[in-house]
């Protein structure tokens, strides 16, 4: 269960925050231009910090951290078709397919 | 039909926006069902998708949440997912940073996905758009974007209760972030810098305070930069 004073601080302070990311370029730093280095590591931020959020919850997805085989597979397909055709639908679509045939045969 | 006015550059900006509404609609609902499910109320959700605008920075604060992390932990982990807006923003800045100031604060508000790759897309291919016509298209590819956002959110926090309970949702999220990030996967360093972050993100489980996350993403990011510069380098 999530505590409500929590909660509240989170979503002000990730509204905050989240709009001040927006906001630092077009309201401050004008057309002046950025830095390469910083743009280099922006680029990869997606890409870097949303599969190591999903790593563990993919590896340690069983019950008591044990590694639960229909879950791993169901994460290969949805990487592997969104890789594969690029769009985001068919990868949830191969995901869920998985998901559900393995966790009806198991 | 070539942009003549403010008003024909804001509908133009509707018409592009429109097919978008079936990335943000699933998303806004999923996320409704979910936060519901993780014990808030509607009004918490609403605000949260109102205030945030953010699919995947929600997601995470979300996953943070539940695993008791410090706060301060969870609104990091969930910002260094949003820190792509800050380059949407500077990207965007060269084009709109002449508009008023209040224009640009709800430029910054609005700014998604969506919003940047259909404008940056159009400014480029259409320079000789004024100042108030890129805004006027801006906004208008904002709008239907967004009513299914605040709608779908609504709508999935609504059913988010009434759903069956052996529905194996814990792993809708790890699924709806593998098919974002997936399409994205475009280059060597796109794939070295996720590969780094996987494996980094597998040992730093157990640190605590759930600062893994940060510590893999930052792995991930660095080892995409350098891989960039060398392969750059060899004139790859």
């Amino acid at each position: 269960m999530i505590d409500s004073a929590t909660l509240w601080t989170v979503i002000i302070g990730l509204g905050v925050g989240s709009f001040l990311l927006r906001f630092t370029f077009l309201g401050f730093v004008g057309d002046r231009p950025l830095p390469p280095w910083l743009l280099r590591h922006l680029r990869y931020t997606a890409v870097a910090i949303l599969p190591a959020l999903v790593a563990p919850l993919v590896v340690y997805s069983g019950e008591n951290g044990s590694t639960d085989i229909s879950r791993v597979l169901a994460a290969v397909a949805t990487m592997g078709v969104g890789m594969w055709t690029r769009n985001v639908f068919a990868a949830i679509g191969a995901g869920a397919a998985t998901l559900f045939v393995m966790v009806y045969l198991l | 039909m070539p942009i003549t006015t403010t008003k024909s550059a804001f509908w133009a900006g509707v018409r592009d926006g429109a097919p978008f509404i079936l990335v943000a609609g699933p998303f806004a609902l999923l996320f409704g069902v979910l936060a519901t499910e993780a014990g808030l109320n509607v009004f918490e959700v609403m605000t949260f998708s109102l205030v945030v605008i953010a699919g995947a920075a929600q997601f995470t604060a979300l996953q943070v949440l539940e695993n008791d992390a410090p706060t301060v932990v969870v609104i990091l982990s969930a910002l260094a997912v949003n820190l792509r807006v800050a380059m949407y923003s500077a990207a965007l800045t060269p084009y709109l940073g002449k508009a008023p100031l209040w224009q640009r604060v709800f430029a910054a508000y609005l700014l998604v996905d969506q919003s940047y790759a259909l404008s940056h897309a159009k400014f480029e291919a259409a320079p000789e758009l004024s100042v108030p016509q890129r805004m006027a298209y801006y906004f208008g590819t904002c709008l239907l974007v967004m009513i299914f956002w605040f709608g779908m959110s609504y709508l999935g926090a609504a059913l988010g209760t009434q759903l069956p309970q052996d529905l194996p949702l814990d792993f809708a999220l790890p699924i709806a972030f593998l098919s974002m990030v997936a399409p994205m996967v475009r280059t060597l360093p796109h794939l070295i810098a996720a590969v780094v972050a996987v494996v980094v993100g597998l040992l730093a489980v157990s640190v605590p305070y759930s600062l893994g996350l940060i510590i893999a993403g930052s792995a991930g990011m660095m080892a995409g930069a350098q891989a960039e510069l060398m392969l750059k380098g060899r004139g790859a």
